[in-house]
């Protein structure tokens, strides 16, 4: 396959796989009916371990060699926690973080 | 659209109490959707995938995920498995909603489909005035927010093309979204241990396999931990 359908294949899928998790819970509970145990198990601990996981991905190119390398990445996410710990506002964490970031690598770290 | 239909002053009653309700949500899709615009255009994707990706997939954090996969032929297995591990919170987000969105007739599977995280936390969070009526204002969150997304994303990937000024560092956003997600579902979980084992699977399963290959093992060992240590967490917290 060349690349352009495999890469749409790729987007499709993700749009299907989407739309079924979002899917679940109208499929297949009723009106008054409460998930299976294990479902719901699941459902309220997976996401923040998968989320865990995902910081991790975020970070998995840091290098400790020189701090350059890594001191932009925590003094970032240090200045989102920090953040959002006391506004709870995700924009103003978001926003501010990536922008106190690209000033990081580009100006400080560079 | 036809749902928003009516007469000229409710519907502008109507949209004018959605854009003021939707307004911080406006800001946060338009900054992460040109974030993900843009390193979808630096990864050598345009407009047109910006916009069919937002319009069809509509889900921030596994769009973000999704570009490095592009043009690399992964493996069918290995996206399936991401979408589904980094969606399943939205499998609960429904559950709230089942009557509500099966009275809305046509908009039903519209709001199933755009039930994100910020839509969720939208529609929970909105008390609807008596002189409007709530399903219509639930689907005209759930299409403004959708149309917000869109909007930002095709603007990133348009901006990426014309742009002057270093965007270097602007892929922080992804991961800022991340650790943002990752506090809100912290703060709100009584038992951290699932949350600690992720960091751990994660961290370990880099070491392991390296930068290019580590997030499928580490999601599998997540969830084989959280479902062998089932009894343990129940059996401390109670119900959770």
């Amino acid at each position: 396959m060349t690349g352009i359908a495999y890469d749409a294949g790729i987007v499709l899928t993700v749009v299907v796989c989407t739309f079924l998790t979002r899917l679940f819970p109208f499929a297949l509970f009723g009106r008054k009916q409460q998930p299976h145990p294990l479902v719901a198990y699941i459902g309220k601990t997976l996401p923040p371990a998968v989320m865990a996981v995902l910081v991790v991905y975020c970070l998995k190119t840091v290098q400790f060699t020189a701090l350059p390398a890594f001191a932009p990445q925590f003094i970032g996410i240090a200045i989102v926690a920090a953040l959002h710990l006391w506004k709870r506002n995700f924009l103003l964490s978001i926003g501010v973080g990536t922008v106190c970031y690209m000033a990081l690598v580009q100006v400080v770290f560079r | 659209m036809y749902y928003l239909k009516g007469e000229g002053t409710a519907v502008r009653k109507l949209i004018q109490f959605v854009f003021i309700r939707t307004l911080p949500v406006l800001f946060a899709f338009l900054f992460l959707g040109i974030a993900f615009g843009l390193l979808l255009q630096r990864a050598g994707y345009n407009a047109v995938w910006a916009l069919c990706i937002s319009t069809f997939v509509y889900a921030g954090s596994m769009q973000f995920v999704l570009i490095p996969f592009l043009g690399t032929e992964a493996s069918i297995f290995t996206v399936i498995f991401m979408t589904l591990s980094i969606n399943c919170r939205h499998i609960f987000y429904g559950l709230s909603f089942i009557e509500k969105f099966k009275s809305m007739g046509k908009a039903y599977p519209y709001m199933i489909f755009s039930l994100t995280d910020e839509t969720y936390s939208l529609l929970c969070s909105t008390k609807v005035p008596e002189d409007l009526d709530e399903k219509k204002v639930f689907f005209g969150i759930a299409l403004f927010t959708h149309i917000y997304w869109i909007s930002g994303s095709v603007t990133g990937a348009l901006l990426g093309e014309l742009i002057t000024f270093d965007t270097t560092g602007i892929e922080f956003a992804m991961t800022a979204l991340f650790v943002v997600i990752f506090i809100e579902q912290w703060l709100s979980a009584r038992n951290h241990v699932p949350a600690t084992a992720g960091l751990l699977c994660g961290v370990v399963s880099l070491v392991i396999f390296g930068p290019g290959s580590f997030i499928l093992p580490a999601l599998i060992a997540v969830v084989v931990i959280i479902l062998a240590s089932k009894n343990t967490i129940l059996a401390k917290e109670g119900a959770l």
